[in-house]
């Protein structure tokens, strides 16, 4: 590339380059320094112990609530996938542009609310007096747990993710080439074969990274587990808010907290390598 | 000035009609100046504190006579109080509400400054809070009491008695499997349930080696009735949408305000004995309006500012000086006696302090809060 080239595309890359640099890896790399700090007296002092990782590492209840966490998200992601799927696959081929505008239009106003005020309504939907267990009451069913329950973080979670997981499934979904479904059928392949070898295969970049969304939004999530699951088990966002409460213990949260960055960096980058890996010839 | 107007339109403005409308309008605008000038902005006052006490229903007549405005930044737990402050730079704070057990600590740690006994009404104090223990060192007074309240068992009165609930076992009942809740806060749920393993002398705070693994198996054994882990708010929509029906550790700074809104809930301190949670107000390390801070203690613990305080919008709390308890009477008598705060009733805040039932909530003493936190995090793990 000729220099002049490379100095230009140089500088239309440095904003990200710089703003990922200051808030991301400086922010990233003090966090990791601080779990290295001590607490004297409920002041955090530069130091450099291994207590802080050794005191969560060794505690039953931080992997508890590290693979519950773990577990939830991935449930999640699995969950969302799969109940986004048909609803993407009708946006992108079975309705008009016309009304998948405003499909996309309608899954982005849930964005304009509050989450936390979006959690607080659930709890009146969720509840053993609520307007679900209103209506199982009529056919003599019921009153069933939601709320403060692991079904009401899901429901939480789903809340979060599933608007933005149909948007990314709808769009990749559009993109596949209509001429490679067509061949498909030509060649004699069923509607349902066409999905899985045809479709799903063109379209896994935005099927995988909708799912990866679901799973880095329900990893940290801290309000659905909190006000829907009843912090009952703790997830590690709560964790965390329960290690700075005590005694202004930040090195022990910078812990998890790195804990659950390098989790999520691991998770990220194989899914991403898997989305963009070429088939096998 | 419209005939000025079409005089200027016209250009035919002379000198002498220039300068009367210059002069007329320099003072136009003047004005404003003159006004903020006279009544200059008010002075900031910044707080620290659980959440209510910097509202309107409480701050707003003083803020009306001293022209200040308060500021507050709001906390739930003494140790997130101690992590707020701890990570701001001296002076940020000009008062601080705090849980009594923590003063000590805010003073070793060095971030409040020491008050003057005779700047505050001792005397109309009653004599169990005169002298409340944590305020003071030797003499050095750090810290100044203004209300207080009761904890021990609180619950959906349409599912379990006022008889039921004067005993913490009632928490076991298979009524409430899954409907048992927590405040999210180690140190009124286990003093509580220290006090129903019999830890009671001195005090269900200071227990030792044994007492506490026996704690620890009991508060473990009541996990399957759990139902969740609640914040603020989080404790008044369970109680209120019937997700919870008991909880202990709690009271009538929960309860009273939901019966208030018609909610089928009360508190009681039962046989075992109940906690008792102290708010207190300290002047902040470094503070360039102590004067005003000194100020407006007088004032909350004046007649007016104890009638607010007692019925604070948030949560309500009982009263420490005679003066509180009279004005009260006088102003609310329905919520005086919905408190206690009058001779002969059964719930007198002070008959049961005399009885002997009610113990300070405080910091462990023969462990760390380290320990009883860590115990609270296996526990929500179990």
């Amino acid at each position: 590339m000729p220099r002049r080239r490379l100095i230009y595309a140089m500088t239309w890359r440095l904003p990200i380059i710089i703003w990922q640099a200051a808030f991301f890896l400086v922010p990233l790399g003090f966090m990791v320094v601080m779990t290295f700090w001590a607490v004297k007296n409920y002041r955090m002092e530069p130091d450099f112990v291994l207590q802080n990782w050794d005191k969560m590492f060794s505690k039953g209840y931080f992997w508890d609530a590290y693979w519950l966490t773990l577990g939830r998200a991935t449930l999640a992601a699995v969950i969302a996938s799969l109940v986004a799927f048909p609803a993407s696959y009708a946006l992108a081929f079975k309705v008009s542009p016309a009304a998948r505008r405003w499909a996309i239009f309608f899954l982005i106003i849930p964005f304009f609310t509050s989450y936390l005020v979006r959690a607080y309504a659930w709890q009146v939907i969720l509840a053993e007096q609520g307007v679900i267990n209103a209506g199982l009451s009529y056919l003599g069913l019921g009153p069933f747990t939601m709320l403060n329950s692991g079904i009401g973080a899901m429901v939480g979670y789903l809340t979060l993710t599933l608007p933005l997981v149909v948007i990314l499934q709808t769009f990749s979904l559009a993109s596949v080439d209509r001429n490679l479904i067509e061949a498909a059928w030509n060649l004699g392949c069923s509607r349902f074969r066409t999905i899985f070898r045809v479709i799903i295969p063109s379209a896994k970049v935005g099927l995988i990274l909708g799912a990866v969304f679901c799973f880095i939004l329900s990893f940290g999530d801290f309000v659905s587990p909190y006000y829907l699951g009843g912090s009952k088990p703790p997830t590690l966002s709560i964790l965390i808010i329960d290690t700075t409460k005590s005694g202004q213990q930040w090195p022990r949260a910078a812990v998890v907290a790195v804990t659950m960055i390098a989790t999520l960096m691991v998770v990220a980058f194989t899914a991403v390598s898997a989305a963009y890996r070429k088939p096998k010839q | 000035m419209t005939k000025m107007f079409a005089k200027f339109s016209a250009g035919r403005l002379s000198r002498r009609t220039m300068l009367k409308g210059a002069a007329a309008t320099g003072a136009v605008l003047a004005t404003p100046n003159l006004n903020r000038a006279w009544a200059a902005d008010p002075v900031e006052i910044n707080m620290l504190a659980w959440y209510g006490h910097g509202e309107p229903d409480m701050v707003e007549e003083f803020e009306a006579l001293h022209n200040v405005k308060f500021k507050a930044k709001y906390y739930a737990g003494g140790d997130n109080m101690l992590a707020l402050i701890a990570q701001s730079p001296p002076g940020t704070y000009d008062i601080l509400l705090s849980d009594a057990e923590f003063v000590q600590q805010l003073n070793a740690a060095g971030y409040i400054e020491e008050l003057d006994a005779a700047d505050y009404p001792f005397d109309d104090f009653f004599p169990e809070f005169q002298k409340f223990p944590g305020h003071w060192t030797g003499d050095k007074l750090w810290s100044v009491m203004c209300r207080y309240g009761h904890l021990g068992v609180s619950f959906n009165t349409e599912v379990i008695s006022h008889k039921e609930a004067m005993t913490y076992n009632v928490l076991w009942d298979k009524r409430l499997t899954g409907k048992v809740g927590h405040f999210d806060w180690h140190l009124p749920n286990l003093g509580c349930l220290s006090l129903r393993d019999g830890n009671n002398d001195p005090s269900p705070f200071d227990i030792n080696e044994a007492q506490w693994q026996k704690l620890q198996e009991t508060t473990l054994s009541l996990k399957p009735q759990v139902g969740g882990y609640f914040d603020y708010g989080g404790t008044f929509s369970s109680l209120k949408n019937g997700e919870i029906n008991a909880m202990c550790g709690i009271g009538d700074w929960i309860t009273g305000v939901l019966q208030k809104d018609g909610a089928p809930v009360d508190s009681v301190v039962p046989d075992e004995g109940g906690i008792q949670w102290t708010e207190s107000y300290s002047i902040g390390k470094g503070s360039a309006k102590a004067d005003l801070v000194v100020k407006f203690i007088q004032y909350m613990l004046s007649g007016p500012g104890q009638v607010r305080s007692a019925q604070m919008a948030a949560y309500p709390g009982m009263l420490p000086s005679k003066t509180g308890w009279k004005a009260l009477q006088a102003a609310n008598p329905d919520e005086a006696r919905r408190q206690g705060m009058m001779d002969g009733l059964d719930n007198n805040p002070l008959k049961l302090i005399r009885e002997g039932r009610i113990f300070w909530r405080d910091i462990p003493k023969q462990q760390s809060l380290e320990d009883w936190n860590d115990f609270w995090s296996e526990y929500k793990n179990a």
